[in-house]
């Protein structure tokens, strides 16, 4: 598993690495480039005002979305994004395409520098995010009506209902009752959202067409965000044990009074858990979308170097997606598993108590 | 560095979309669920401990009424055996009755046989004696017919009963 990740980021580096030169050097050749992997792989990973559906021809065919943002000095601005297309300017807002806010919408001020404003727009992600949050809700309330009106005496569910029952049960016994221990009836409710609300990102992530194909769980800000929550889950209810093993652990005591080395560490290891959760998520998802699209651009990139050269690369390409869509399956899986459990593990390291330490 | 940089925009929604999916699943997804689950996981251990607990009484009404049907068994037969007594006895009894009945009735048939052959002697002798009597008159007539034959009678008698008297 890891290693194939890695070699799969071997391979993304690679292609990424050689591209621009490549590109640079058909430039200088006078030629140009057809095919611009790193334009591809980033646009889709990178977040977007607008929702790119496919090009037909010259032509790009997007769903425009809305962009809200609220300016210093004028205030809220709701407007289409089709308006700042092709870095047109609208009521002083454009899509930068250089610096630091490249690819964002910033706001020219009246002495012409450009200053990103507070934006909540509803991009590419937000909307996909929403989508899916949807789909989550209708699911799982959908599953949950069926236990309206039925008795513990009537029959199990069968079909969906009943591969739902055995999914949400299997995280809730195996994942969360084991690791959090005997409080874990206060943590099930956010740990099973976490679980399902990563798992559907992670699944709608890789279908590649409209509703799915948005880069939601591959995105910083939305990992980032469930590991504040698993964050303040384990500090704000850490029992007076978990705080003692912080800043007064168990270890010899020079190694704690003139210099606090011990509680430095573990005070840091308190911040470093959500850290981890919060990059483990994103680089893998992030990555497993990278690879899946670099290995379908090899088909392109191939297309212009002779006909036996590109059927080979097409096949092999084409087995590659294959099978790095089924792993990608599997990592959808496995990533909100290893979320969830070691979110768990942290919750019930944070209610630990001292009968059950000695 | 983008892709590492979290974007505020896409934070708040996901602020709201999680909190939003979270109430509404915490509170009407997974505790229907996970409830019901154990929920009938309980009453499946319920119906397990009644079944178990139903068979014990099953096998335990068996061997009762198997005791049962052995005791009634054994009541049959002393029953039995008591009726055949019973009727044994009625028998013996009927047979002596009749016995002593008949034997009473032999008796007294036997009584009055003895009677009446009594009677019947008695009969006979009183007759015989009547007869005797009225033979006696016969032949003392005739031979009294005479005067000094009745003279000498008298007083042969008159000297019995001198005699008698001496």
């Amino acid at each position: 598993m890891k290693l194939l990740r890695h070699f799969g980021l071997f391979l993304l580096a690679c292609l990424l690495g050689v591209m621009p030169l490549h590109a640079a050097g058909e430039e200088v050749a006078g030629e140009k480039s057809t095919v611009d992997v790193q334009e591809i792989v980033f646009g889709h990973i990178r977040d977007a005002y607008e929702w790119h559906l496919f090009t037909l021809g010259e032509k790009h065919v997007s769903i425009p979305l809305p962009v809200i943002v609220y300016s210093q000095t004028t205030g809220w601005h709701a407007f289409s994004s089709s308006r700042l297309g092709h870095g047109a300017e609208y009521e002083g807002f454009h899509i930068a395409s250089e610096g630091s806010y490249a690819g964002k919408v910033v706001e020219t001020t009246p002495d012409g520098q450009e200053v990103r404003p507070l934006d909540i727009s509803i991009t590419k992600t937000a909307l996909s995010l929403m989508i899916n949050s949807l789909l989550l809700v209708l699911i799982m309330v959908g599953v949950a009506r069926w236990y309206k009106n039925r008795k513990p005496s009537s029959e199990a569910p069968k079909g969906f209902v009943g591969f739902m029952e055995m999914f949400v049960m299997m995280i809730h016994d195996d994942v969360i009752v084991s690791c959090v221990g005997k409080d874990y009836k206060r943590y099930a409710p956010y740990l099973l959202t976490a679980f399902f609300f990563i798992f559907i990102n992670n699944l709608m992530g890789l279908v590649p067409i409209f509703p799915g194909g948005g880069n939601v769980t591959g995105n910083i800000a939305i990992t980032l965000f469930l590991a504040l929550m698993t964050f303040l889950a384990v500090n704000i209810f850490g029992t007076k044990e978990y705080w003692k093993e912080i800043f007064w652990p168990d270890v010899p005591t020079w190694l704690k009074v003139p210099v606090p080395f011990m509680p430095v560490i573990e005070l840091f290891g308190v911040f470093t858990k959500p850290f981890a959760l919060t990059v483990r998520l994103f680089a893998n998802i992030m990555a497993g979308h990278a690879i899946i699209l670099s290995l379908v651009s090899i088909i392109f990139i191939t297309a212009s170097l002779g006909a036996v050269l590109s059927t080979s690369m097409t096949i092999v390409s084409v087995l590659f997606s294959i099978f790095m869509s089924c792993l990608e399956i599997l990592v959808a899986f496995i990533q909100a598993y290893v979320f969830t459990m070691l979110s768990a593990v942290f919750i019930g390291l944070s209610r630990v108590r001292h009968e059950e330490h000695a | 560095m983008e892709l590492l940089t979290p974007d505020f925009g896409t934070f708040f929604w996901m602020l709201v979309s999680f909190i939003i999916v979270f109430v509404i699943l915490a509170k009407f997804g997974f505790p229907a669920l996970v409830n019901m689950v154990n929920e009938r996981k309980q009453y499946i251990d319920d119906s397990l401990k009644s079944a178990r607990e139903a068979n014990e009484k099953l096998s335990h009404i068996k061997e009762e009424s198997e005791s049962i049907l052995v005791e009634a068994r054994k009541e049959q037969a002393r029953i039995l055996k008591e009726a055949m007594d019973t009727r044994t006895q009625i028998v013996n009894e009927a047979r002596d009755k009749a016995k002593a009945e008949g034997g009473r009735l032999l008796e007294e048939a036997r009584k009055q046989i003895q009677k009446e052959k009594d009677d019947a002697i008695r009969d006979i002798r009183k007759q015989v004696a009547e007869l005797s009597v009225e033979v006696a008159q016969k032949v003392l007539r005739k031979q009294l017919s005479s005067e000094v034959e009745q003279n000498g009678m008298i007083e042969r008698m008159l000297d019995e009963v001198s005699d008698s008297k001496k």
